[in-house]
């Protein structure tokens, strides 16, 4: 009965926000300000994740490959497509649910207990609108920039690990980074990201603006929005793989 | 002038409000008062559209506001003015900026103009120039809701709502926060209502009170009337503290 309520006010709440803003000046003063709050301060943990993860992976999939009937190039093969195919976007996406949707559900929850957003609704503005809308176009603007950034600096992880360790060899590596490499792959990868972009922004979004109470409930909000929005990306990433995958 | 007639409203089960009509005169300073949980910000949130009534009309100046589609309720808030009980600034702006925004989103005027009209309603309301580039935080109490007067009156309301003006303020500031509510109502011939339990507010500037009680209007007059009224309830909330049972018996 929750699960079907909350369904029902989301989807009124996109109702609200998906419509032309009030003003176009004013999206376009709060545009510029997602970006760099949304995607250009999720910069520093894509970097670090991403070089560390691309490492792990390289020195794992060597350890677990040693197979004489495996070609050398394998481990750079099989980091690459496991970056494209599902870290970069999938667990990237997961990993900014938990910095950008907390960042959302408590920004707009503090505003609604504040009466911040019953001011806006006095003053006679679409609150959902002006407040939503230019979160979920600014995030899905950014996140193909930080998958494509995710999937370069996590091959780049890998490319240190040959040339700061003896558990591959560089031209191993390179030779596998460049093997059957499938240009649909980041096609599916970007695709998968502005669906989990969206969901993170706009649940985020939805459990801030019902937030009701005091700095508890906003707390609660946002770890409800982590929560939901992580388990929809998961949701969405098995769908879309099923349309765009599989056979 | 907004007229109530025959407003009920209930939640889950629960009748808040009966059947309550009231006139709030315009150019007035009409407040409603009442105890907590009497229903007097129930009263207040219909009035504004915050909450749909189940039963009866709140026209504004003839009209009624439940019979309107979304679209028009906010083309009508746009002549509305609110001020909050923690002020409701916005705190990603600076103060200037909080009383620029509603100019900024509806106002057809100049960059330069609505500058100036910014600037005139926070020098109305007495803020120091110095204090138009601060954050909401990082002001006093007493200058966040002049603030929230000065974004209340930028765009020459027709109505204007205050909740609880003077919760959290010392009595010095609470008076200068009054002064100012009735001083900009009769200015401006708006028609103010203010939702309030603070005595003092009520002896300064109750025009025109409105006293709720369990849900009803239990009573209306003005602040002189208030001290021959033979209504117990009334008498038992208004003349709570020793200080009232004094000054009505010096009234009397």
């Amino acid at each position: 009965m929750s699960l079907l309520n909350d369904t029902g006010m989301y989807v009124l709440l996109m109702r609200r926000v998906l419509v032309q803003p009030d003003r176009w000046k004013m999206f376009f003063r709060q545009f510029p300000k997602e970006l760099e709050k949304l995607g250009l301060q999720s910069l520093p943990i894509v970097v670090i994740i991403s070089v560390f993860i691309g490492a792990i992976m390289t020195i794992q999939t060597k350890l677990n490959s040693a197979n004489p009937l495996l070609p050398n190039y394998t481990t750079g093969l099989v980091t690459r497509d496991t970056l494209l195919l599902e870290f970069s976007s999938t667990i990237m996406c997961l990993i900014l649910a938990g910095k950008v949707g907390s960042n959302i559900a408590s920004e707009i929850g503090t505003m609604r207990i504040t009466e911040q957003i019953d001011a806006l609704e006095i003053m006679g503005v679409n609150s959902a609108n002006y407040l939503i809308l230019p979160k979920i176009v600014a995030f899905v603007v950014m996140i193909p920039f930080l998958v494509i950034f995710s999937m370069g600096l996590g091959i780049l992880g890998g490319y240190f690990v040959s040339i700061f360790t003896n558990v591959i060899s560089t031209g191993d590596y390179i030779t596998g980074i460049q093997y059957a490499f499938v240009p649909y792959y980041v096609f599916y990868s970007l695709v998968k990201s502005l669906i989990f972009a969206f969901v993170i922004t706009s649940v985020a979004s939805y459990y801030g603006y019902y937030a009701r109470g005091g700095a508890l409930d906003v707390g609660k909000a946002s770890t409800n929005a982590v929560v939901n929005s992580s388990i929809l990306v998961l949701f969405f990433n098995l769908l879309v793989t099923s349309l765009m995958l599989g056979k | 002038m907004i007229e109530v007639k025959n407003v009920d409203k209930s939640f889950e089960g629960n009748r808040v409000l009966k059947n309550v009509s009231a006139i709030f005169e315009t150019g007035k300073t009409n407040m409603i008062i009442g105890q907590s949980g009497s229903g007097k910000t129930v009263l207040m949130k219909s009035i504004i559209g915050l909450h749909r009534i189940d039963k009866g009309r709140i026209e504004y100046d003839g009209r009624n506001l439940p019979d309107m589609k979304m679209s028009n309720i906010r083309i009508l808030r746009r002549e509305v003015g609110m001020l909050f009980q923690g002020s409701a600034l916005f705190d990603s702006m600076s103060v200037l900026e909080n009383v620029m925004y509603p100019l900024e989103m509806f106002s057809p005027s100049t960059k330069e103009e609505m500058i100036e009209r910014a600037y005139f309603c926070l020098k109305h309301v007495n803020l120091e120039e110095k204090a138009f580039d601060l954050a909401p935080s990082e002001i006093s109490g007493g200058m966040q809701k002049r603030v929230a007067i000065a974004r209340a009156i930028a765009l020459q309301p027709k109505y204007l709502f205050c909740d609880e003006p003077n919760s959290g303020l010392d009595p010095k500031t609470s008076l200068v926060i009054d002064q100012l509510i009735h001083e900009i109502t009769h200015t401006f011939g708006i028609t103010t209502i203010i939702n309030s339990h603070d005595m003092n507010s009520v002896m300064e500037i109750g025009e025109n009170i409105i006293f709720i009680e369990n849900g009803e209007n239990a009573w209306q007059g003005n602040k002189d009337d208030i001290f021959h009224v033979h209504n117990e309830a009334l008498n038992n909330f208004v003349f709570a503290s020793e200080l009232y049972k004094q000054v009505k018996q010096a009234n009397q």
